[in-house]
């Protein structure tokens, strides 16, 4: 088996394609996307540890997090989907309104 | 016992609760209905009430109603306490009794008025705070009637607030009043200071013991509260606000300011008598202050040609009568003519009111004359009361005026001086009041055709009060005829009020003399009267051109308004503006704008934080969350 270190190396790296996914990508649903390749990099750091630690808890947090994500995907979809509506585009850095 | 009071103040209460719930949607005719009606029932809760006074022995007439304590504070006790005595049931019979029937006149004056239920609920409420003013039995619910009557003044002088003139007239009536108020209400806190209470009757009991005859503090008290009722019962220096006051509907200026609420100053005066009567000094100001009220009033009544203006300027100077009776002492001819008063005055300003509803709404008396013919009830009825006011025997104003000049001259605190005024007052009040009544009801008419095809003689609803009214004027002086060398019957009435008269008996001869002195002074009056303006062909005009200078001095008011704009008014304009720019703008307004700008500026500084870019809020929580790992990470180790 290998080590755990494989593990969460492959873990942060998931981590950082997502953090560049959201800070550099103008596009909403790219931006969804990458957030979602973060928590699912923290998924498998979670998973990893469970396993070595010879621990359900790991496991059990996945579940949640795994539902979490479920939800936020289809809110932010929703959202997504009427500011096209109401915009048509999902330029991110164009929704300034609150801005002065 | 303390049901008739109750029924009596309640009574309008209940008008003006059942108008405004109600009326509204029923409409006018209703309102009128409902608000003459409570006034019908109040006055016979009056009449009930003065035959509960006459049924006690004499000097035990007094009902008291303590209804609950109001304010307590230490050993200071003031109660809602109301009374009724022979003063405040005399008072209480005018207020219902003509006030009655100015309702009744009232539903044929404000027949068609889009605010006419909006003016019988003012009217009922005015009621009720006039009846609170009598009926209290200390300072403070007098003063509570004394605001609230002025308030109901205020809104029924400003009734069509839509005329500028109204409602500046209002507003004028307002801030002269609240002069004489502040006064009153400065006299009060002294009297708390010395007695410890406002009740009439402690204060009554306590007075000899406690303040010093002629001492300054009463004498300051006396002329505060006499700055008080100067305002109200419109004296020299605050009389101005009354004659403009007259944009009012005319009912009410002849309820509000002729009959009642004009009188509250007598009555105020009249029940504290018990400090005048030690304080020689306010006296005698008061009786100086009602002469010249009274000579200056009448004088410019003399050459008003507005109708509703010479009765307006009639009234300053017939309160004028009542207030030097009251500085010579003699409080009960002072009521006597108040009484009668209100009769022949309440009857002028309802047939002038008469007269200026058959010719929509005109007042000059240059373009009326001749009406006679076209309104018989109005111009008869108004001729009754001219005769009384002009003292007339054996009308009510005779009776009335006499016993103020009697007292005038014969009473210790009097003279020849405070005579002689009255009387040439009594030579011009019937100079002007017949000059009114020619110009208006005799002559050659001056309306236009089309004003004289519409003219109309006003219906019963309006006529019939005035019926009743002249009936009143002409025989309600009997209640003081003197029985000679004793005292009359309001007089006997009065008497327990008033400490038991005493005054001093006099020849039945030199009386009599008096009387045939003061009915020819008002015969010669009405005489000048018709030699000028009926058989002279020119009228005035002949004397205005002798004398243009004095004229129009007189016919100006003696520039008094001017004066006080000039001497008072301007100068506060100016001081105020000052204290706007200055003070308002420079300072206060400076601190707080400069306290909401430096939060501005904190603000615009933070704000460069919040660049509305998604992504770079994404950047901030990445670099915070980076800290608090490294953070946690090192705090472990």
């Amino acid at each position: 088996m290998a080590p755990l270190e494989h593990y969460l190396i492959v873990s942060a790296l998931l981590f950082a394609i997502g953090v560049v996914g959201v800070v550099v990508r103008r596009n909403a649903i790219v931006v969804v996307m990458s957030i979602e390749l973060m928590l699912n990099a923290g998924n498998l750091a979670f998973v990893s540890f469970g396993r070595f630690l010879n621990s359900m808890d790991g496991q059990l947090i996945v579940f949640f997090v795994m539902g979490v994500a479920a939800a936020e995907a289809a809110i932010g979809l929703a959202i997504l989907i009427l500011i096209y509506r109401n915009r048509e585009s999902t330029d991110v850095d164009s929704l300034n309104l609150l801005k002065l | 016992m303390m049901n008739t009071i109750l029924f009596i103040l309640l009574l309008p209460v209940a008008g003006v609760l059942v108008n405004l719930l109600f009326g509204w949607r029923r409409g006018e005719k209703f309102a009128g209905r409902v608000a003459a009606g409570v006034m019908a029932l109040a006055f016979a809760a009056s009449i009930a009430g003065f035959f509960q006074l006459l049924g006690l022995p004499a000097e035990e007439r007094l009902i008291r109603s303590d209804l609950f304590e109001w304010i307590a504070v230490g050993d200071f006790r003031v109660n809602a306490a109301f009374m009724l005595d022979p003063l405040s049931s005399v008072m209480t019979l005018i207020i219902t009794g003509v006030g009655a029937l100015i309702h009744v006149y009232s539903i044929g004056y404000m027949h068609g008025d889009r605010g006419a239920v909006r003016y019988f609920i003012y009217l009922n409420l005015f009621v009720f705070f006039m009846l609170t003013l009598v009926l209290g039995s200390n300072f403070l619910v007098l003063f509570v009637g004394w605001e609230g009557v002025g308030l109901c003044s205020y809104l029924l002088i400003g009734f069509w607030f839509e005329r500028p003139a109204a409602s500046e007239a209002g507003k004028k009536a307002f801030i002269v009043n609240r002069i004489g108020d502040l006064c009153f209400l400065i006299a009060m806190f002294m009297l708390i200071g010395i007695f410890g209470t406002l009740d009439f009757g402690e204060i009554l009991q306590a007075a000899p013991a406690k303040l010093v005859a002629g001492g300054g503090a009463v004498t300051v008290i006396c002329l505060l509260l006499f700055a008080g009722a100067a305002g109200k019962s419109a004296q020299i220096p605050l009389f101005v606000w009354l004659p403009d006051a007259m944009e009012g509907p005319t009912p009410v200026s002849a309820l509000i300011h002729a009959a009642t609420m004009v009188t509250a100053g007598v009555y105020l005066m009249a029940r504290a008598y018990f400090l005048f009567d030690l304080s020689p000094i306010a006296m005698n100001v008061v009786a100086v202050v009602g002469a010249a009220t009274l000579l200056v009033a009448a004088s410019i009544a003399m050459v008003q040609t507005d109708i509703k203006r010479v009765l307006a300027y009639s009234t300053v100077s017939q309160l004028g009568y009542m207030v030097m009776a009251i500085g010579v002492g003699a409080y009960s001819a002072a009521i006597f003519h108040l009484l009668t008063h209100s009769f022949f005055k309440a009857l002028l300003f309802m047939g002038a009111g008469s007269v200026i509803h058959a010719l929509d709404g005109e007042q000059d008396m240059n373009r009326m004359g001749g009406l006679s013919a076209a309104l018989p009830s109005t111009s008869a009825t108004c001729a009754i009361a001219a005769f009384a006011i002009a003292g007339v025997f054996p009308l009510a104003g005779f009776f009335s005026k006499d016993a103020i000049l009697f007292a005038a001259m014969t009473s210790n605190r009097g003279g020849i001086g405070f005579w002689l005024a009255g009387a040439v007052g009594a030579l011009m009040t019937a100079f002007y009041i017949f000059r009114m009544l020619f110009k208006t009801f005799y002559g050659r008419c001056n309306l236009s055709i089309e004003q004289q095809n519409r003219l109309h003689e006003s219906p019963g609803v309006m006529t019939r009060p005035l019926k009743v009214l002249a009936v009143l004027s002409f025989a309600g002086g009997w209640v003081g005829i003197p029985i000679f060398a004793g005292a009359n019957l309001l007089d006997g009435f009065l008497a327990p009020v008033f400490g038991g008269g005493g005054e001093a008996h006099h020849e039945v001869i030199f009386e009599l003399m008096m009387m045939a002195v003061s009915f020819a002074i008002a015969v010669l009056g009405i005489y000048m009267a018709y030699n000028v303006f009926v058989l002279s062909s020119r009228g005035a005009s002949a004397y205005a051109e002798r004398w243009p200078g004095f004229y129009r001095l007189v016919f100006n008011k003696y520039y008094i308004d001017e004066a006080y704009d000039f001497l008072i008014i301007q100068p506060i304009r100016r001081l105020s503006v000052r204290l706007w720019k200055d003070f308002d703008d420079g300072l206060v307004d400076a601190t707080v704008n400069g306290a909401g700008g430096f939060v501005r500026l904190i603000g615009s500084a933070a704000r460069q934080l919040q660049t509305g870019y998604v992504k770079s809020y994404a950047v901030m929580m990445l670099a915070g969350a980076l800290v608090v790992a490294f953070y946690l990470t090192a705090g472990a180790k």
